[in-house]
C-alpha cells in the first residue's frame, strides 16, 4: 500500500463560472474596465446590426416598394440573383455553368470524405479533364452555342479567375522557386528577374497592361480574349508571390534531407518531387493558403478593365434606377459571400495541416 | 586493378576555400574490408568518405569505385551512388514518410522495383535490424537508436556493395549506442565492405581490418588494430589515443 501513498495526484483546479469570470475577466482593475467597455461595445453594435440584417429586414416581395420595414432590403439581392451569380450569361444556357458546379461539388465532397478509395483519380480528374470540360461548357462550340466571355460575370467570373489563378499559379510558383535556387546561373537569373518584376508591380498595373498595352505589342489582327489576358496576368502575379513563399520552405529544409536523397541515388527531380517538396510545401501551407485568399479577393480588381466580377456586378446592379439606394445591402452580401469562401479555405488549410502531421 | 579492389583513391586533394581538407589522400579498400577512420574534428575524415559518393567533390586526384571513376559525368555519379549506401550522424530519415516507405523509396524510384517487391525487401531488412514491428510508424515516433537502425535498413534496401558510416553513433544517447553497433557488427560479419568514421574504439578493435588516423587532411596512420593501438608511429596518433582511451 506504500505505493498508493506515494502516488501524488495533480491538484484539481475547479473554478466554476464565477471563478472563471474572476480569473479571466475581472482579475485586475484595468481588466475589469476593459471587460465592461467590451460588453458595452457589443451591446451597442450587435442588436442594431442583427435588427438590420434579420429582424427588421424585408425578405418577401419583388420590388423595392415592398421594402417597407426599417431593416435591410434583401429583395434587392433576391431579384438580381441571376445577375449577381452569373452576370449576363444567357439564362437558357445557365445549366452549363450549373453542370460544372455540380461536378465540382461532387468531386470536392468525395475528396473531403476520409478513407475513400481512388482519391488520386478524382484529383487527377479535377486537374486535367475537368478544366477542359469547363472551357467547353462555358464558352461553347461543337454543339453548344458560343457564349462570349464579355457576357461572363458575377460570382461565376470571380470563381473562374480565382480558380485558374490559384490552380495554375502553384505549379508555376514551385518551378520559379526551384529555378531561383538552381545552380545554373541562367535559370536562376531568369527566375529571379521574373519574380522580382511581377512582384514589384501592383496587380492593377498588371491588369491595365494586359488590357490596354498588350494589344499594342501584338501584330495587327492578333487578339487574345480580354479575359484570357487578365487570367494570365493574375496567374503570373500570384505565381511570383507563391514562388517566394515556396522558396522560404525550401530554405528551411535541413541539408541532411538533400544528402540522404542523393546518397540513395535519387536524381534532382525525383529528390524534389519525393522528398524535398512534400516536406517544404507542408511547412508553408498557411502562407500558401494566405496567398490564395489574397488572390481570391484581389480578383475584384478586374472591374477596372471592364470585367464584371462578383463585386463589380453588385455595384453595377446598384446603379440600376429601379434599385437605387441599396448599395449597403449589396456590399454586406458581397462581404458575406467573400468571407464564406475565404473562411472555407482557411479551415481547409488547418484541416490539411492536421492530416499531414507526422509528429516532427 | 584487381577485381577485388572496391575503392581506390589516388592523390586526392580537396579544399574548402583556402582550407586544405584533404591533402594527398591515398587509400585502397578491398572487397569485404572494414576500415575504421578516426581523428580529431576537422581532420577531414567525414569529407573523405563523403567524397566516395560525391556528396563532396574532390578537386584533384582520382577516385575509383568498383571500377568506375568519379567524374563530372552524372552517369558515373549515379552508378556509384547506386552501389554505395550511406548512414549519417543525424540519421536523415525522411520525416514525412513511414519507416517502411523510407526504406522502399529508393528501391522503387531508383532500382525501379515493383512496389510489392520493394516493400517485401524493406520488411526483410527491417527485420534484420529488428524494427519490423515499427515499420508503419513515422521517424519522429522512434527513439534515436531505432531511427539509426532504420536508416541502416534504408541503405541496405538498395543492396549496396559498400557501406559508408559517418559517425553513426555520435548523436545517440549512451544506452542506444550498443544496439546500433550490434547491427553494424552483424553487417561486418556478413562480409560487407565498410568504411566507418567513428570514435568507438571498442568497435574498431572488434571489427576493423585496419584503422586509419587522420589529422589536418592527411592519413597519418593506417594499420591493423593490434599495431594501431600498440605501436602507433606518429606522435599525433599517440596524443590522440591517450586522449580518447
Amino acid at each position: 500500500m506504500t505505493n498508493a501513498l506515494n502516488e501524488i495526484k495533480p491538484p484539481v483546479i475547479e473554478l466554476g463560472i464565477i471563478g472563471w469570470l474572476r480569473k479571466n475577466l475581472f482579475s485586475t482593475w484595468y481588466n475589469t474596465i476593459l471587460t465592461i467597455l467590451g460588453i458595452y461595445l457589443l451591446y451597442s453594435i450587435l442588436p442594431p446590426l442583427f435588427n438590420w440584417i434579420f429582424f427588421d429586414a424585408n425578405f418577401v416581395g419583388s420590388s423595392k416598394d415592398e421594402c417597407t420595414k426599417d431593416g435591410a432590403c434583401w429583395i434587392f439581392i433576391k431579384q438580381n440573383l441571376k445577375l449577381i451569380f452569373y452576370g449576363l450569361y444567357p439564362t437558357e444556357e445557365l445549366w452549363r455553368i450549373n453542370t460544372a458546379y455540380v461536378m465540382l461539388l461532387i468531386a470536392g465532397i468525395y475528396l473531403l470524405i476520409p478513407n475513400l478509395k481512388n482519391k488520386g483519380w478524382v484529383g487527377a480528374f479535377l486537374l486535367i479533364p475537368f478544366p477542359i470540360i469547363c472551357v467547353y461548357l462555358f464558352s461553347g462550340g461543337a454543339g453548344l452555342t458560343n457564349v462570349e466571355t464579355r457576357l461572363w460575370g458575377g460570382l461565376f467570373l470571380t470563381l473562374v479567375i480565382a480558380g485558374v489563378g490559384i490552380v495554375l499559379s502553384l505549379p508555376i510558383g514551385v518551378l520559379l522557386a526551384l529555378g531561383r535556387r538552381s545552380k545554373l546561373p541562367i535559370v536562376s537569373l531568369l527566375s529571379t528577374i521574373f519574380i522580382e518584376i511581377w512582384r514589384g508591380v501592383p496587380l492593377i498595373t498588371v491588369l491595365f497592361m494586359a488590357s490596354n498595352m498588350f494589344p499594342l505589342f501584338m501584330p495587327e489582327g492578333v487578339n487574345f480574349d480580354k479575359l484570357i489576358r487578365a487570367l494570365i496576368g493574375v496567374m503570373f502575379f500570384s505565381a511570383a508571390y507563391l514562388a517566394e513563399v515556396v522558396r522560404g520552405g525550401l530554405q528551411a529544409m535541413p541539408k541532411g534531407q538533400y544528402e540522404a536523397s542523393q546518397a540513395a541515388g535519387l536524381t534532382y527531380w525525383k529528390m524534389m518531387a519525393l522528398v524535398i517538396l512534400p516536406q517544404s510545401l507542408k511547412m508553408v501551407i498557411p502562407a500558401i493558403i494566405g496567398s490564395f485568399i489574397a488572390i481570391f479577393k484581389d480578383t475584384t480588381l478586374v472591374l477596372i478593365i471592364g470585367l464584371f466580377d462578383f463585386l463589380g456586378i453588385i455595384q453595377f446592379v446598384g446603379t440600376n434606377p429601379d434599385w437605387l439606394g441599396f448599395s449597403h445591402e449589396g456590399y454586406v452580401f458581397a462581404a458575406a459571400v467573400f468571407w464564406i469562401f475565404c473562411f472555407g479555405m482557411s479551415r481547409y488549410s488547418q484541416n490539411l495541416e492536421k492530416k499531414l502531421d507526422t509528429g516532427q | 586493378m584487381s577485381t577485388d579492389t572496391m575503392i581506390e583513391m589516388n592523390e586526392v586533394h580537396k579544399w574548402f576555400g583556402d582550407l586544405h581538407v584533404l591533402n594527398d589522400v591515398n587509400l585502397k579498400v578491398n572487397r569485404g574490408e572494414k576500415i575504421v577512420i578516426c581523428g580529431p574534428s576537422g581532420s577531414g575524415k567525414s569529407t573523405l568518405i563523403r567524397c566516395i559518393n560525391r556528396l563532396e567533390e574532390h578537386q584533384r586526384g582520382q577516385i575509383i569505385v568498383e571500377g568506375t571513376e568519379l567524374t563530372n559525368d552524372n552517369r558515373s555519379v549515379e552508378k556509384i551512388r547506386g552501389e554505395v549506401g550511406m548512414v549519417f550522424q543525424q540519421f536523415n530519415l525522411f520525416p514525412h514518410l513511414s519507416i517502411l516507405d523510407n526504406c522502399s523509396l529508393a528501391p522503387i524510384w531508383v532500382r525501379k522495383l515493383p512496389k510489392v517487391e520493394a516493400k517485401e525487401k524493406a520488411m526483410k531488412y527491417l527485420k534484420r535490424v529488428q524494427i519490423d514491428d515499427q515499420a508503419h510508424k513515422y521517424p519522429a515516433q522512434l527513439s534515436g537508436g531505432q531511427q539509426q537502425r532504420a536508416a541502416i535498413a534504408r541503405a541496405l534496401c538498395m543492396e549496396p556493395r559498400i557501406m559508408l558510416f559517418d559517425e553513426p553513433t555520435s548523436a545517440l544517447d549512451p544506452e542506444m549506442i550498443k544496439e546500433v553497433l550490434d547491427v553494424m557488427v552483424g553487417l561486418a560479419e556478413g562480409g560487407m565492405t565498410m568504411l566507418v568514421v567513428t570514435h568507438e574504439m571498442g568497435f574498431a578493435k572488434e571489427v576493423a581490418d585496419s584503422i586509419i588516423f587522420m589529422d589536418e587532411g592527411q592519413i597519418v596512420e593506417n594499420k591493423n588494430p593490434t599495431d594501431f593501438f600498440e605501436n602507433p608511429e606518429s606522435e599525433r596518433t599517440k596524443t590522440f589515443l591517450s586522449q580518447i582511451l
